[in-house]
């Protein structure tokens, strides 16, 4: 491997790293609060690509605005999925889960049947040209999606750790039941959960519209890595999430350049299974009481 | 007594329906009734694996395994299926045996997710290696099987060799949900703690059913292949297991009948929808959400109430 060719495969494995990092914390961020496990949540990545597909692609608009426009527009259907799904099935996580399976079946077919199955829908790319560093080429494109990332990890922290709403919510992952006696509403408290973690994974799908090819299916490829992060890094941690999206945007890009990409899914899944052995709480879970 | 009597009536009416049935349906129903039959013997060795708490995602894969295996076996050794639907049975079971071990580190939602996850490295070792499995377009020419003269090409042949693999399959999983280890497996779910306590090594149940129950998804698999005579690694993916799932909620998975009056009812709904082909998964969606927003019990909770409210009915007559 030359330099131009390992500067491109660090660079791809931030670019992966931040992505799933975008996605993985608002699938831990619902299963803390209120042990929501979103089978959907590919779904809603898909549907924040769907969006700029339809507003930039389709209708014009210029793509920052598609993109905002993405995290309003995801975070409704979260919402929904909370109250029709999650709050009925809040006794039992198995069943939200599963109900989010068959959520996960209708999105599917009602944006094939909208917006077509077969053909590609092709996201025109709004940021031609590319960084050099060292010989390696990397897309605009791709390098936006990092301080997207990061801007989007360090608005949901200081929302965590210095907004009121965000310490409530934090309350609740802890505890829900002392959580309510300092009165702490769980009802609004599982809404909020579900639009941050639907916004969350809007956003990104947004900014991969252009990159990734925007298809029905497209979630489907990322809710299993989504679920190996989640699970890595301690079900219900956000650090966790993160630092294991990092890891993992590594591990899939570096196996991928090298051998290939089912290769790379296989190694993630080794990962987690070692992570699972070793540390069966993850990576940065605490061991509950 | 009366019970008893009732039930070996019944068996003997369904056991006549099901040997009457290929001679008064077409030759695509029985083709139907085969995969009714092979889905049946999945469905309720999944149940097995949900009766102790472990609802895992890859079992379909599992029936791959078996799929795969006979695959491999009829087609480059040449075995007879007398041997093909047992191996590939213990193939997959040991397959199972493997998986359990770090699954078992898990419990619920981690569970779930190991369980995906640790199915679709199955499932990408069949798509990775084109030799022996055929990559990802799977392998072809898987013979269909014969014993003697009677050649398992034809629907009607093979339909009898099912029935009679699912029968046996059935009666032993029927024996095992009532026997001792059955009645652990259910005392697992309903208080681990509680089991742990009266002595029960928890860990070594829940391996038990798991294995139990990849075993006879490996017959399953095994008889599809024969069928089919072709396997693809997108016939085992996550899509196909959501489908099994609907069958268990849609039944409920309290009772030894309950997945089966799923597989039954939602065969029908299937094969009533067909015109509605791309619109189909978003109908078994909407009854997934909606029987397990409403009816979280399944369809054998409607019945279980009725012979309840039949029995205090009858307790109350006694009493006047």
């Amino acid at each position: 491997m030359d330099l131009a060719t390992l500067i491109q495969t660090i660079a791809n494995s931030v670019v992966a790293g931040s992505v799933y990092a975008m996605i993985a914390v608002g699938l831990a961020m619902a299963f803390g609060v209120m042990k929501m496990a979103n089978f959907a949540h590919g779904e809603f990545y898909m549907a924040g690509a769907y969006v700029v597909y339809v507003l930039y692609a389709l209708a014009g608009w210029p793509f920052p605005a598609a993109v905002i426009m993405a995290i309003p527009v995801v975070a409704a259907m979260g919402v929904a999925t909370e109250r029709l799904i999650f709050w009925p099935t809040r006794e039992n996580v198995l069943a939200g889960f599963m109900a989010t399976a068959g959520l996960a079946l209708i999105l599917q077919v009602l944006v094939g049947q909208t917006w077509g199955v077969g053909l590609m829908r092709s996201v025109p790319t709004p940021y031609m040209g590319a960084m050099d560093v060292a010989g390696a080429k990397i897309g605009w494109q791709r390098v936006l999606v990092i301080p997207v990332g990061a801007a989007m990890l360090t608005a949901l922290w200081y929302f965590l750790y210095r907004v009121k709403a965000g310490k409530a919510l934090r309350a609740c992952a802890q505890d829900a039941e002392t959580a309510r006696l300092q009165g702490i509403n769980l009802n609004r408290m599982s809404m909020l959960a579900m639009a941050i973690s639907g916004a969350s994974a809007g956003l990104a799908g947004a900014m991969m519209a252009p990159i990734q090819p925007v298809t029905p299916y497209m979630g489907h490829a990322v809710i299993l890595t989504a679920f190996i992060v989640v699970v890595m890094g301690g079900m219900e941690s956000i650090a966790g999430a993160v630092l294991a999206a990092i890891i993992l945007g590594f591990v899939h890009t570096f196996v991928t350049t090298l051998f290939d990409a089912v290769t790379a899914q296989m190694v993630g899944v080794a990962c987690m299974a070692l992570v699972l052995i070793w540390r069966p709480q993850g990576l940065l879970g605490r061991v509950k009481a | 007594m009366r019970a008893t009597a009732f039930g070996l009536v019944f068996l003997a009416i369904v056991a006549a329906a099901a040997v009457a049935a290929p001679y008064s349906v077409s030759y695509y129903q029985t083709e139907v009734l085969i995969l009714f039959l092979i889905n049946l013997i999945l469905v309720c060795s999944y149940r097995i694996l949900t009766t102790t708490g472990d609802w895992s995602l890859s079992h379909v894969v599992m029936m791959g395994v078996g799929a795969y295996t006979t695959a491999i076996l009829s087609k480059y050794l040449e075995l007879s299926i007398l041997l093909t639907v047992p191996l590939s049975a213990v193939v997959a079971g040991l397959v199972g045996l493997v998986m359990v071990t770090p699954l078992i580190r898990t419990r619920g939602f981690g569970f779930f997710i190991a369980s995906f996850a640790l199915g679709e490295f199955v499932r990408l070792i069949w798509v990775k290696f084109r030799d022996p499995f055929g990559g990802p377009r799977g392998m072809i020419g898987i013979p269909n099987g014969e014993i003697g003269s009677i050649d398992f090409f034809m629907p009607v042949p093979y339909y009898f060799f099912v029935l009679i693999i699912a029968a046996l399959c059935l009666s032993v999983m029927y024996r095992l949900d009532r026997s001792r280890i059955g009645k652990t497996f259910k005392a697992v779910y309903a208080d681990e703690d509680l089991a742990e306590s009266v002595g029960i090594d928890v860990p070594r149940y829940r391996a038990l059913a798991f294995v139990t129950g990849t075993f006879f998804a490996g017959v399953a698999g095994s008889l599809l292949a024969h069928r089919l005579g072709a396997v693809d690694p997108k016939n085992f993916d996550i899509n196909v297991m959501v489908y099994l799932i609907i069958w268990i909620v849609v039944g409920g998975s309290a009772t030894f009948w309950g997945p089966i009056l799923g597989l039954a009812v939602m065969t029908v709904v299937f094969e009533v929808t067909r015109p509605l082909l791309e619109w189909r998964p978003l109908l078994f969606g909407i009854i997934l959400i909606l029987f397990l927003v409403f009816m979280p019990g399944g369809l054998e909770s409607l019945f279980t109430g009725l012979r309840e409210r039949l029995v205090r009915r009858r307790g109350s007559e006694g009493e006047g």
